[in-house]
């Protein structure tokens, strides 16, 4: 049992962590709640789905935001051309894409699927990924790219971080259901620290 | 005495669940179905008028198989939004009258304006927590009570006759009414 007190412990350490950190808010414990022993795995599922959900909003994301022309940087290095050429066209294109690119993007739809991503972390507690998402929402509105390319790499690193913060707390769950522990819901933390 | 209890309060509310979001649509199935709810969870505007029979096309199933209690639906969705599937279904003759709540993350005035204006029951904002559920339960079973209370005349229900003058004789002489106080028991109204 000693085992057992220990791993809620620092199952109890690591999940206060993410809330002070933001990395998770109030609405997971309303999921954790949502569980019991009819639906056991209710959790670990909807953290799933989030995950898969999101990989895939990313790459729409990413894929609306780029443009094609970046290829002609590829084609431009295989010519080999002198530095002084290399220079000049580099800085021609650098102009060009910037110009292209605020008519190529549709920020319209880069909105749509931050919209999503904005709702579905938000579901799972993710108050991170959301609060960057609301901002990338603010630089669509105004069509701003730069801003825009910004925030998305931000989301990406928010959401890669809250997963793995996520992946590590249900493995913890794990350890001590098999070591035939409960796990700690939050609402139980204040009377555990006081033992 | 259970026979003459209201029929939904023995069977389950059938809540209609529209969201785009797989994310959501689980997490709403849960909460539903801890309330005892039954749940059907469609992904859009469209499959849902497809599931009430609105669609234009005639369904083989029956409409009463598929009753419908409550819908639920999210406010933005791709194709047709929340507030076009409401206005579909308050100007359908048929589903007039079943209850439609709107979700949405957005805490928008104005949205929440033309919902309600437009006949929702309520505006949800997201994320939806297990209290809101309840709440619109007890909401639609009092509802339902209601409706029973004024609709069906049947021979069982004279007992508890249904204005309001009749409810205060009954709280004037208890002892005339005991029977009638526990059949009012068993429709869970707490008042009394």
């Amino acid at each position: 049992m000693e085992v057992v007190g220990q791993l809620q412990k620092q199952y109890v350490d690591f999940i206060t962590s993410l809330f002070r950190e933001a990395y998770l808010d109030d609405q997971y414990v309303q999921l954790q709640k949502l569980q019991d022993d009819s639906n056991p795995e209710f959790v670990v599922e909807v953290v799933s789905i989030f995950f898969e959900d999101s990989e895939k909003l990313l790459n729409d994301l990413a894929s609306s935001l780029l443009v094609s022309i970046s290829l002609f940087w590829v084609f431009i290095l295989c010519l080999r051309p002198s530095l002084l050429l290399m220079v000049v066209l580099f800085f021609l294109l650098f102009l060009f894409q910037l110009y292209s690119q605020q008519q190529v993007v549709d920020f319209k739809k880069v909105d749509g699927y931050v919209h999503q991503f904005k709702g579905s972390s938000s579901s799972v507690g993710a108050q991170r990924v959301k609060n960057a998402c609301v901002t990338l929402r603010n630089f669509c509105e105004e069509k701003n790219l730069d801003g825009c390319s910004r925030y998305l790499n931000l989301v990406k690193q928010e959401f890669y971080l809250v997963k793995n913060k996520l992946e590590t707390l249900l493995r913890m769950e794990q350890q001590i259901l098999q070591a035939g522990g409960t796990v700690p819901l939050l609402e139980q933390v204040p009377l555990l620290w006081k033992q | 005495m259970g026979s003459d209890c209201s029929s939904i309060v023995a069977e389950e509310l059938h809540v209609l669940a529209v969201d785009d979001s797989l994310v959501d649509r689980k997490v709403i199935e849960r909460l539903l179905k801890i309330s005892s709810c039954k749940v059907t969870a469609v992904e859009s505007g469209r499959r849902a008028l497809q599931y009430l029979g609105l669609d234009g096309e005639k369904s083989s199933v029956g409409f009463d198989e598929l009753k419908v209690n409550l819908i639920m639906t999210d406010y933005s969705m791709p194709g047709m939004t929340g507030y076009e599937l409401l206005k579909k279904i308050k100007s359908s003759s048929k589903l007039r009258e079943v209850p439609v709540v709107v979700m949405s993350s957005e805490n928008v005035l104005a949205r929440i304006n033309r919902c309600l204006e437009e006949g929702a029951e309520e505006f949800l904002v997201k994320p939806v927590k297990l209290s809101d559920v309840m709440r619109l339960r007890d909401i639609i079973l009092q509802g339902d009570e209601n409706d029973e209370k004024k609709g069906s005349g049947t021979g069982k229900r004279k007992l508890q006759d249904l204005s309001p003058t009749s409810s205060l004789v009954r709280d004037l002489t208890p002892l005339k009414s005991a029977s009638a106080a526990a059949q009012q028991s068993c429709l869970k109204r707490p008042r009394l």
